[in-house]
């Protein structure tokens, strides 16, 4: 039921049940949330979203009052303006005086609010709450003297990723966000899957900062540094220069790492691709044995820290292959320097992913061979751009360069690792080549495109017909695994990434406000599937000569040495 | 860890509407929740650990360290406060050196803050195990902590 | 003499005496509940009052001591502890009842007087210095020379529905409960009432929630039976943490059974079939009291299943609150009970659509509940007779402070403040001047002297910008400093604030902070910070507003209530801490000036090193002295003076 209310003296359609901020918003008028969400249900806790209602005495939160035909709504009324200030300021007044050495400097909410209000002096002085900050995480760092305490990343940790690590503790004007028993991050269950640095409108939440630490290797005669990064970054980069229209700049890219100083740049769908031929081997055998099914992936770090702390029943399931950023890491420092002669201990290299949790995956014991680990450093999405600021470098103005060889070919298949489903997909589309030695009509997997969290589809494989499921979303995740745990469910293969949508959606990711980014990057990655002329992995020139070359064939014994990897429970307060 | 399992078995269910009194079981059981006992009770109900510990932070009643030999309850109510409870809490924080929520380094005092004991007639009032003394003044307050820490060295 | 046994047949007979009418009563009916009454005693009756007050003041001991006396000397008396009576001054109060004679009521029997008045009492001799007064009763004879209870100064303007019992009977004994006409009301509901009828009945009796909000207890009742639902709950809402509050305890301490009635009725009306008690975790001795009653009223069949064969279930279970004052909330006492942290949500939907586990729930206050059975019992029309338009019946006060006769009293509505200060509290204590009162707990407000004359009404109360709040009332006299006060009930709030919203969580911090501010003298003053501190007066009324207007809940809108009230009433205090920076009753110990007497002082220079803010010089051995400017009025040479030479003004 659609009706008329009054909005600052003028007439708006409302629709009966939805909220006041819906209707307002609907009909182009901005008031200021800081705890709304879209899609949860709002809490009322921040009370920026005031407005006026005549008839009611006190003012009113209109992300949690619904709107009535009755209403006459002033949303920016003397008395309105001034309240949201008193409230800004009052939130100031517990607030360290530092943007300018802040990481959501000109990006953060709240900073946005102030200068939005006006507030041009501390009107309301008062003592600060002391707060350390907690940098015992190898990916993400909490500074809980920012903290405003809206509770978005609680409810996304606990709601969409299904970790709970973080909860409200204390009360009044000792509230902090904390884990269990206020451990350090490190020693909670948090998953790394930076969901939370996402949604946090300050600096409060930040991954751990290093795109600094590679300074002084670049400046190391010494040093060869290598560079990958993820083909979900290279839809997603554009957006932190303000560029308009998200593509695929990975041209771009590879001369911008280039300038820098890096010496050579490679692409981790290559690496997916390479992973995809082990897992499909991987998958055939196991379905011959007929054990080990279904086989999970393993390619996000944030789900298998979850498998290892929450579900340890489930990691016999997973695959056993690394995931392309460890493929990468292995293949410079094995393959490529025997190939081109260099010292492995020589090498630095370095990652750039969507992902805060690849940096934990990074520094995990099992991704190190004889003392040389595997990656040195990884940086996000947020972090490139800083670099490439850092070093002057106009994006503007760069011509697109390739990916050095031999790791410069790739397939489509390997860029569809950035989205949910993507992995299946080009997984499948393997699979069945190999059992009929015929390619996949591509127009057979729609259903895994859907934009829904838990997308399943069946394949006929001769006379079998498998059923695969892709989920993201830690939270449908355990839903999945509840139900073939009960046996409610049957599948063959399980596709799992923590974050809503994929690593397109990752915790490295630009944070932006524009509500349809996740859906572009998406948009852009599909595109280049549908441009690229080689759409699967093991029709990928490259990935055939590095077997034909180093591995001999998937899961030959040099593949499992290099490229498989292990998994063990973790111990950790739940 | 036993009598947590065997106090566990007793509530009927194991949901989230009975985890305070479970809570409140296991502090009237040990004195306090220690991290084993709220990862216990976190894995029994199904719930988070974070959300459990969350929840104990809120409550007054809920302490994280093991109380002392003694448990001192400072009445600071508005009559106690109006006949000088806030002095009073100052110097007992001063003599024993802890403040609220805390046990001392010996083991010996542990010190609580409550708003009204009941007794606003007798202000100001505290009660040390249980047994109470009204109507304090500051010599008799130095007495009585006193009179315990001896009570200890005997 | 007829005994009193107390056997299965016994349940039988109340369960007979529940169903009738009084007149329906034969002879030895009526004698036998005289006796489990009380009315008439066999042998010797004694009650010592065990409330939480009592306890305090010693009763325990007084208890142990009169036990021992009795088996002493063979007395095979009865030895009942009671609930209170309601005089705090008085505690331990013990009562004594002869075979034939009213029952006396007296003060401050603590252990060691315990001997002398049993001595007199039992050789027919009252000691009067200890004498309250004596229980009206037609069928004994009194005692000459004693003022009948009800004509004291403490009770005679009292009217007394919901603390009739207190004090007077044996709250462990449901047996004396129904003999005094208890569960009539309820058993009448079941089997002449429809639910409908009954919340006709309570919205018509004009009872407003006595918890401070005022709002039609049976107009809320209705909402919650006309939700359709599978399940409903019945909370009544026993958190009582306002400082300085209570009522409720005493209810629970003195009368549980009455709260159970009341709470029954209420569940039939909302046609709830469980009933939840979340009761503060200090109130030791009302959960036992109600643990104890509510398993007595289980076995009778009062509270179960297919309750005295009407089909109608209803169970009643206690629930401990861990401590906080926000649970008192509403919605924040839902998610308590839900296993959350007790933060409040925004309301709609309010509880009684959308309650615990989503379902319709009601929740009422315990001195709500405690006036159903009697408006039941009695009828609307005679609540509604007492008290005035609109604001019918009594409410229960519980006061303390500076005043003369501190206590528990329960008045009709329209009596004036006054009255309850002057008349029945006794006023200020001999010889001080009164300032005003403090009514409605942390977040109440103060009511200074010259307003006293109001009416209690809700509306007249809120016209002169206060509320009745709970009941709680503190009595303040020119020892009491306005602005310590203010100060004492911000920082309350701030450390009971739950922390949700920013207005509240915040704003309770910073207000608390410029009140510390104006009462403390800060180090090397000059002229601006006499200004930041008139700034931050300023600061104050802004931020209340706000406050005001977007707090989450009631504990952040109404916390500045203090602030504001003595803003208007008593601005010459604030200004004095500010601008002269004097305390006049002396309180804010940081504001006084402290001086050396020369006379006293050996220049042992004892107090020179322990000024942490050198404001003391001297020569050893020569008299020191205080510069004045410089002292931050901490006090630590005054305590550090050992031959008394330091002196504040
Ligand atoms: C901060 C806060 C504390 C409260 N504390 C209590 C309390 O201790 N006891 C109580 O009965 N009501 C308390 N209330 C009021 C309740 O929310 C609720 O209105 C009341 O229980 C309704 O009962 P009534 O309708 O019988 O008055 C409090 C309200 C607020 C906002
Ligand atoms: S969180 Fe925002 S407002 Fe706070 S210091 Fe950082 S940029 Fe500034
Ligand atoms: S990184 Fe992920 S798991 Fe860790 S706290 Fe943030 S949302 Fe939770
Ligand atoms: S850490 Fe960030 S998201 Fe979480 S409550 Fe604080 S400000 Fe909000
Ligand atoms: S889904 Fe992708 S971005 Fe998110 S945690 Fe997993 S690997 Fe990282
Ligand atoms: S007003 Fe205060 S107590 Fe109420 S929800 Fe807000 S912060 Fe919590
Ligand atoms: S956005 Fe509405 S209260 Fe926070
Ligand atoms: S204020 Fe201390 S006993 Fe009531």
């Amino acid at each position: 039921m659609v009706f008329t209310i009054e909005v600052n003296n003028r007439p708006i359609q409302a629709r009966k049940g939805e909220t006041i901020l819906s209707a307002l918003r609907r009909n182009g008028i901005q008031v200021p949330t800081l705890c709304n969400m879209k899609d949860y249900t709002p809490t009322g806790a921040c009370r920026m979203c005031v407005v006026e209602i005549e008839g009611r005495e006190n003012l009113t939160p209109s992300c949690s009052f619904q709107v009535e035909d009755w209403m006459k709504i002033n949303t920016h009324s003397p008395r309105v303006l001034a309240a949201r200030k008193t409230i800004v300021e009052l939130l100031l007044s517990n607030h360290p005086d530092d943007c300018l050495y802040c990481e959501r400097n000109g990006n953060c909410e709240l900073q946005l609010l102030a200068e939005n209000l006006n507030i041009r002096e501390r009107r309301i002085p008062g003592k600060k709450s002391a707060y350390k900050n907690d940098k015992s995480s190898p990916a993400i760092v909490r500074d809980p003297a920012k903290c405003i305490l809206c509770g978005r990343c609680v409810r996304v940790c606990e709601d969409s990723q299904a970790v709970a690590c973080l909860d409200f503790t204390h009360r009044g004007s000792e509230l902090i966000i904390a884990s269990a028993m206020s451990k350090p991050i490190n020693f909670s269950n948090c998953i790394n899957c930076g969901q939370c640095v996402i949604v946090c409108p300050t600096g409060a939440l930040t991954e751990k900062i290093q795109f600094e630490e590679i300074s002084n290797a670049l400046h190391d005669p010494e040093k060869i540094l290598v560079a990958q990064y993820s083909p979900s970054i290279s839809v997603s980069l554009a957006e932190e220069f303000g560029l308009k229209g998200t593509r695929d700049i990975n041209g771009i890219i590879n001369a911008a790492l280039r300038k820098i100083g890096f010496n050579k740049v490679y692409e981790s769908s290559f690496a997916a691709d390479v992973n995809i031929l082990e897992m499909a081997e991987e998958f055939l055998k196991r379905q011959e044995k007929g054990e080990g099914l279904p086989m999970i992936t393993g390619d996000c770090p944030a789900w298998v820290k979850y498998a290892e702390q929450h579900t340890p029943d489930m990691l016999p399931f997973l695959t056993s292959v690394k995931s392309p950023q460890q493929i990468t890491g292995t293949l410079i420092k094995t393959w490529i320097s025997e190939k081109e002669k260099i010292n492995p201990a020589a090498i630095y290299s370095v990652s750039i992913m969507p992902c805060t949790a690849k940096k934990f995956e990074g520094q995990r014991v099992e991704m190190t061979r004889k003392g040389i680990s595997d990656i040195d450093t990884v940086l996000t999405t947020r972090e490139l751009a800083r670099l490439i600021r850092l070093h002057g470098i106009d994006i503007d103005l760069l011509e697109p360069e390739p990916s050095d060889d031999p790791m410069g070919g790739i397939s489509s298949s390997g860029k569809l690792f950035g989205v949910s489903g993507g992995v299946m997909e080009s997984l499948l589309r393997t699979i069945y080549y190999k059992h009929s030695g015929n390619e996949l009509d591509e127009t057979k997997l729609p259903k895994l495109r859907s934009f829904k969290p838990i997308r399943e589809a069946q394949l006929k494989l001769g006379n079998t017909e498998i059923s695969v499921v892709a989920v993201s979303g830690m939270n449908h995740a355990v839903k999945v695994l509840d139900e073939v745990r009960n046996k409610k469910k049957h599948y063959d293969i399980i596709e799992i990434m923590a974050c809503p949508g994929g690593c397109v959606a990752g915790g490295g990711q630009p944070i932006t406000k524009d509500e349809n980014a996740i859906k572009n990057r998406i948009k852009a990655l599909y595109e280049i599937d549908n441009r690229e002329h080689i759409k699967t992995a093991h029709k990928n020139p490259q990935v055939i000569a590095l077997y034909e070359d180093f591995l001999s064939e998937p899961m030959s014994k040099k593949s499992i040495e290099l490229l498989h990897t292990t998994f063990t429970p973790r111990e950790v307060i739940l | 860890m036993e009598k947590l399992d065997n106090l566990l078995k007793k509530f009927p269910e194991l949901s989230r509407d009975n985890l305070i009194p479970i809570l409140q079981a296991t502090q009237d059981e040990y004195g306090y929740l220690s991290e084993e006992s709220i990862k216990r009770i976190s894995l029994a109900l199904k719930l988070p650990a974070s959300k459990v510990y969350g929840l104990s932070t809120f409550y007054n009643q809920f302490r994280f360290s093991p109380p002392g030999k003694f448990h001192i309850r400072v009445c600071h109510g508005t009559t106690c406060h109006m006949n000088n409870a806030g002095l009073f809490l100052k110097e007992i924080q001063k003599i024993l050196g802890i403040g609220d929520g805390e046990t001392s380094r010996d083991g010996l005092f542990s010190l609580e803050v409550l708003s009204c004991i009941g007794a606003c007639g007798q202000a100001p009032v505290i009660s040390i195990n249980g047994k109470f003394y009204d109507r304090l003044t500051k010599e008799k307050l130095k007495s009585v902590l006193l009179t315990y820490r001896n009570m200890e060295a005997v | 003499m007829e005994e009193i046994i107390l056997n299965s047949e016994t349940d039988v007979f109340l369960m007979q005496v529940v169903h009738l009418d009084k007149v329906e009563y034969t002879h030895s009916m009526e004698s036998r509940l005289e006796y489990l009454r009380h009315d008439k005693v066999g042998r010797p009756l004694i009650l010592v009052s065990m409330g939480t007050a009592s306890q305090v003041a010693g009763s325990d001991a007084t208890y142990a001591k009169i036990c021992q006396y009795s088996e002493e000397r063979n007395l095979d008396a009865e030895i009942i502890q009671s609930g209170s009576i309601g005089m705090s001054q008085a505690e331990p109060v013990v009562s004594i009842q002869m075979p034939g004679r009213t029952r006396l009521f007296f003060s401050n029997i603590t252990e060691d007087r315990v001997g002398s008045l049993l001595d007199d009492v039992f050789h027919n001799t009252i000691p009067a210095e200890f004498c309250i007064g004596q229980l009206r009763n037609d069928k004994h004879e009194g005692y000459r020379d004693t003022l009948f209870l009800d004509e004291t100064g403490f009770m005679k303007l009292q009217k007394r529905v919901v603390l009739k019992n207190t004090g007077i009977v044996n709250p462990e004994s449901i047996e004396e409960y129904i003999a005094r006409g208890g569960f009539k009301a309820f058993v009448k509901t079941i089997k002449h009432y429809s639910s409908e009828e009954i919340c006709d009945m309570v919205e018509n009796s004009g009872l407003r929630g006595r918890s401070g909000s005022g709002y039609p207890t049976g107009k809320k009742w209705k909402i919650a039976y006309h939700t359709s639902s599978d399940q409903k709950y019945l909370i009544c809402n026993a958190e009582e943490s306002d400082p300085g509050a209570f009522m409720d305890r005493a209810i629970m301490e003195g009368d549980p059974f009455l709260l159970l009635e009341g709470m029954a009725i209420a569940a039939y009306g909302i046609t709830a079939t469980k009933g939840i008690i979340y009761i503060r975790t200090e109130y030791y001795q009302s959960i036992k009291r109600l643990e104890h009653a509510i398993s007595r009223a289980r076995e009778i069949g009062i509270l179960g299943h297919n309750i005295l064969g009407s089909g109608f279930n209803f169970d009643i279970i206690l629930r401990k609150g861990p401590g906080a004052f926000v649970c008192g909330e509403e919605t924040a006492l839902i998610n308590s009970l839900e296993g959350k942290r007790g933060m409040p949500q925004s309301k709609p939907p309010y509880p009684a659509t959308s309650g615990l586990h989503r379902k319709p729930t009601i929740i009422n206050n315990v001195e709500t509940l405690s006036n159903i059975p009697a408006i039941v019992g009695k009828g609307p029309d005679w609540f509604n007779s007492i008290g005035v338009e609109n604001n019918a019946g009594t409410k229960v006060f519980a006061i303390s402070g500076n005043i003369r006769f501190p206590g528990l009293i329960e008045v009709p509505f329209g009596m004036s403040l006054r009255s309850i200060v002057f008349d029945i509290a006794g006023g200020p204590p001999e010889g001080k001047k009164f300032k005003g009162i403090h009514m409605g707990g942390p977040a109440g407000s103060v009511i200074p002297v010259s307003l006293l004359d109001t009416p209690l009404t809700f509306e007249s109360i809120k016209e002169i910008g206060s509320g009745i709040g709970s009941g709680g009332i503190i009595a303040m006299d020119e020892d009491t400093c306005i602005l310590d006060m203010v100060k004492y009930f911000m920082d309350f709030m701030q450390r009971q604030s739950c922390g949700k919203c920013i207005p509240c969580r915040e704003g309770t911090r910073r207000m608390t902070e410029i009140l510390e501010s104006i009462t403390r003298k800060p180090v090397n003053d000059n002229g601006h910070t006499t200004l930041e501190r008139f700034k931050g007066v300023m600061q104050l009324e802004s931020l209340a507003a706000v406050m005001k207007d977007t707090s989450l809940c009631g504990l952040g809108q109404s916390a500045p209530n203090p602030v504001l009230s003595t803003l208007r009433h008593f601005r010459e205090e604030y200004e004095e801490h500010i601008f002269d920076r004097k305390c006049r009753s002396n309180r804010c110990t940081e504001l006084r000036t402290y001086f050396i007497d020369v006379e006293l002082c050996t220049g042992c220079s004892l107090c020179a090193k322990k000024c942490p803010s050198d404001a003391i010089f001297g020569t050893p051995r020569h008299p020191y002295f205080v510069v004045e400017e410089k002292c931050i009025g901490c006090g630590l040479c005054y305590e550090s003076c050992k031959f008394s030479a330091i002196h504040y003004k």
